[in-house]
């Protein structure tokens, strides 16, 4: 397929997935000040550290409260990972590659897009958060089930699942590493059943609350890193996200899982091993936060090296094309 | 009231009511249904209509507004019906035309016999800024030029119908006519069975087959693609429908490279030979090697590819010396020139300033006549006489005779209407037809066509930069049902 369309395509599915995590982030941080009301006022900045981008945040607004904090994160047209920039770029994305995404899935993009940027919208959002932030996860879910049923799953829907996979795997390490960060000031208590309730709302951020109950009991801190960062089957997990993602770059190269064709398949292999063949012991030890930076440089170097592989052929043909 | 009982066809040809008030025999079931429906339910079939264009995603942005608006192209749910004898006279007329314009563009480029012959004068075709001087001695495979056509009708008063343009360069709409047809048969499904429409929905496989039939022979499976300048132009939708509907690759000039002697795709597995491309750009951006060394839209090395014979083009580049506004003047001529026929579709009177007493009467009958420059399009660089003031008459006199070449004067035609709606009422609208034919191994005439609808009351003017809107074009099958 056209290197465009697959560097399209990746995206789309990059800026949804973008868009239900800042807004299951907001949903989850929304319950968490109605547990906690003494804190009040010092729920909103953790909120946009979680995207890093803080230094953006600081330039426009004065002070991190609710309503600021909402509608940047959410409508701000200028902040190019607010939920509706976000939209509207899958949706650019989705028109450029309309004939290759299934109608279904353009009309549903096209909707979301409408719905999102209609007038009212603002208002929905700060008076009914809960439902509103609620009404976007669900939007995107049902695109991403557009995408399974209505689209072959050849090679744009394995670029598709990559660029989803790997903006996944990015949030989920942000979130746990802006948490653990503040939420843990001591690592000795890493074993400890403490804070019962913003660890649950970690969960909760990944959807992952539920799933961590039934395999795992009690929350601890380590638990909750182990189960975000090193669970082979929870969906949002790291590691089942770069395994997921690995199995659709062996089925777009058509390599055997193990043999390695191109830079991308080699850094992406090595993390999938890397998440492999570490525990989370090794991590406390090794400094969460170190762990977690280094792996959001190595995913960044994953996103470049499928953008030099598949996406941007033509700098490597002119070279070729001087030569002769 | 949303219904026919005080509808005013007025003076001129109305396409579905006669003089009399009376539905025409093709129109009388849907006027009969119209008029059967309860109170605001046409508007609200029009609204539903018009939800389904948003949802679908047929929009275009209206700029220096709002961030973010976006308007659907308008559209007119009430059709306009072509009886099954008024379009055999339009499609054999077409086919005429499309056949002697590929003819004339053929000679003009190789051996220019009909200038030899002085129908045409020389220096016209010398002059015209759509002549292209790399295409002499060229001729493309199968000897096609013109392969995508969209002929610009119009009925008079007379109700007669007359060629108002021709468009052999980059005719664009066709979506339009497939779009407006999915809604239609939701709007009115009964009516639209009963009536016997001619289906529109071929139009994509015989394009298909059309572009397959220009592949270099030794290729088996020919690679085919649509090139558009991408999401900015106004017609992207329409650029990204056919290549789906197709099942072709929709590329823009970035995804294209000129490597080894051919046009390649780059492509996640590197590169990848095109045969043969439906190009939307026009011909001046298309190879900034050869035309404009400024295009970013284009493919640097392409015409060199395509003189070669290692890909084909749809349309040729240098077809747009036929649907020169001035040259137009000449094509009865020329189709009796290479066909021994009369034009079966009169074309509008012509008056060409470039001719001194032609001239002499459009300076002194300004106010009476439509004039056009000669390679302008969408509306712009014309003059509507009647419509316009003295100072834009003077203003437009003063360009005539600086550059008498380029421009060419027709009466003002009392355009045909079709019943609208406009707010709670129906009232007539002028319309054209623009018919789309193919070019490829037949010469096929889709069977209905974009209607272009001038929504403001009495314009005359039905581009969609400038206020027009579409309908629904039903040419009805042989036999009419009357009840």
């Amino acid at each position: 397929m056209l290197s465009r369309v697959a560097n399209s395509i990746y995206w789309m599915c990059r800026y949804i997935e973008r868009a239900e995590n800042v807004a299951r982030f907001i949903s989850v941080n929304l319950n968490l000040v109605l547990d906690m009301p003494s804190e009040k006022g010092k729920h909103w900045e953790p909120l946009v550290m979680t995207t890093g981008d803080q230094a953006f945040f600081d330039k426009h607004h004065p002070d991190y409260n609710r309503e600021t904090v909402i509608r940047f994160l959410t409508f701000e047209r200028n902040y190019p990972n607010s939920i509706l920039a976000c939209v509207a770029a899958a949706r650019e994305n989705g028109r450029s590659i309309r004939e290759i995404i299934s109608s279904e899935m353009w009309e549903h993009l096209n909707t979301f897009y409408l719905e999102l940027a209609d007038a009212k919208s603002p208002r929905f959002a700060l008076e009914d958060p809960h439902r509103f932030f609620k009404i976007i996860q669900m939007r995107s879910h049902l695109f991403t089930g557009l995408m399974d049923c209505t689209m072959s799953h050849g090679e744009a829907w394995n670029f598709a699942r990559i660029g989803m996979m790997i903006e996944r795997a990015d949030k989920t390490s942000r979130i746990l590493d802006v948490k653990y960060f503040m939420l843990l000031p001591q690592a000795e208590l890493v074993n400890t059943p403490i804070d019962n309730i913003q660890w649950t709302a970690v969960l909760k951020s990944a959807s992952a609350f539920e799933m961590f109950r039934k395999a795992h009991h009690h929350i601890t801190p380590r638990g909750v890193a182990n189960f975000l960062i090193f669970d082979s089957q929870f969906p949002r997990s790291i590691r089942h996200c770069i395994s997921k993602a690995m199995v659709c770059l062996h089925r777009i190269g058509g390599s055997a899982p193990g043999s390695v064709h191109n830079e991308a398949e080699k850094r992406l292999g090595r993390l999938e091993a890397d998440l492999a063949y570490t525990d989370i012991d090794e991590v406390v030890h090794q400094g969460m936060h170190e762990y977690l930076d280094n792996l959001q440089t190595r995913l960044n170097r994953v996103d470049m090296a499928i953008g030099t592989t598949f996406f941007n052929l033509k700098p490597l043909i002119e070279t070729a094309t001087n030569e002769q | 009231m949303e219904t026919f009982d005080s509808y005013d066809p007025g003076d001129f040809y109305d396409e579905l009511i006669d003089a009399e008030g009376h539905a025409r025999p093709g129109a009388r079931l849907l006027v009969n249904k119209i008029n059967s429906l309860p109170t605001g339910d046409l508007t609200m079939r029009q609204k539903a209509a018009e939800a389904l264009l948003l949802k679908m995603g047929i929009t275009f942005n209206v700029y220096g507004r709002d961030e973010g608006t976006e308007k659907i192209f308008p559209f007119d749910i009430i059709p306009r019906i072509v009886a099954a004898g008024d379009w055999e006279q339009i499609e054999s007329g077409l086919k005429q035309r499309i056949f002697a314009l590929n003819a004339f563009i053929q000679d003009i480029y190789n051996g220019k016999q009909i200038l030899k012959d002085k129908v045409v004068p020389e220096e016209l075709i010398l002059t015209s800024r759509t002549y292209r001087k790399e295409c002499e001695g060229f001729t493309p495979p199968r000897g096609i030029w013109c392969h995508v056509t969209g002929t610009d009708l119009v009925r008079d008063r007379d109700g007669r119908f007359y060629v108002l343009e021709d468009n052999l360069r980059c005719p664009s709409g066709v979506s339009y006519v497939l779009e407006n047809r999915q809604v239609l048969k939701r709007t009115f499904p009964q009516v639209f069975e009963a009536s016997r429409v001619r289906p529109v929905d071929d139009y994509p496989s015989k394009l298909l087959e059309m572009l397959s039939y220009l592949a270099p022979e030794h290729v088996q499976a020919p690679t085919i693609g649509v090139l558009t300048p991408g999401i900015y132009n106004s017609a992207y939708f329409e650029h990204s429908f056919l290549s789906q509907q197709m099942g072709v690759e929709l590329v823009e000039g970035q995804d294209l490279v000129v490597a080894d002697g051919f046009v390649h795709m780059l492509t996640t597995k590197g590169l990848k030979r095109v045969d043969v491309l439906y190009r939307r750009i026009d011909d001046d951006f298309i190879d900034p090697q050869v035309f404009r060394p400024d295009s970013l839209l284009g493919v640097r090395g392409l015409i060199g590819v395509y003189k070669a014979g290692r890909v084909a083009m749809a349309n040729a580049p240098g077809t747009g010396i036929a649907d020169d506004k001035v040259i137009y003047a000449y094509v009865p001529k020329i189709i009796k020139y290479y066909t021994g026929q009369e034009a079966i579709l009169p074309n509008v009177p012509t008056y060409i300033c470039g001719d001194p007493a032609d001239r002499a009467y459009v300076l002194a009958h300004l106010d009476q006549l439509v004039v056009k420059a000669a390679n302008e399009s969408g509306g712009y660089g014309m003059l509507v006489g009647p419509h316009a003031s003295a100072a834009e008459r003077d203003a437009f006199a003063a360009k005539i005779q600086a550059e008498p070449r380029n421009y060419m004067a027709q009466p003002t035609i009392s355009l045909s209407r079709v019943p609208t709606i406009v707010g709670d009422r129906i009232e007539g609208r002028h319309v054209d037809l623009r018919p789309y034919v193919l070019f490829g191994e037949e010469i096929y005439v889709q069977p209905g066509g974009l209607t272009r609808v001038a929504l403001t009351k009495g314009s005359l003017v039905v581009n969609s930069s400038q206020g027009g809107g579409s309908k629904d074009t039903w040419v009805l099958g042989g036999e009419t049902i009357t009840s």
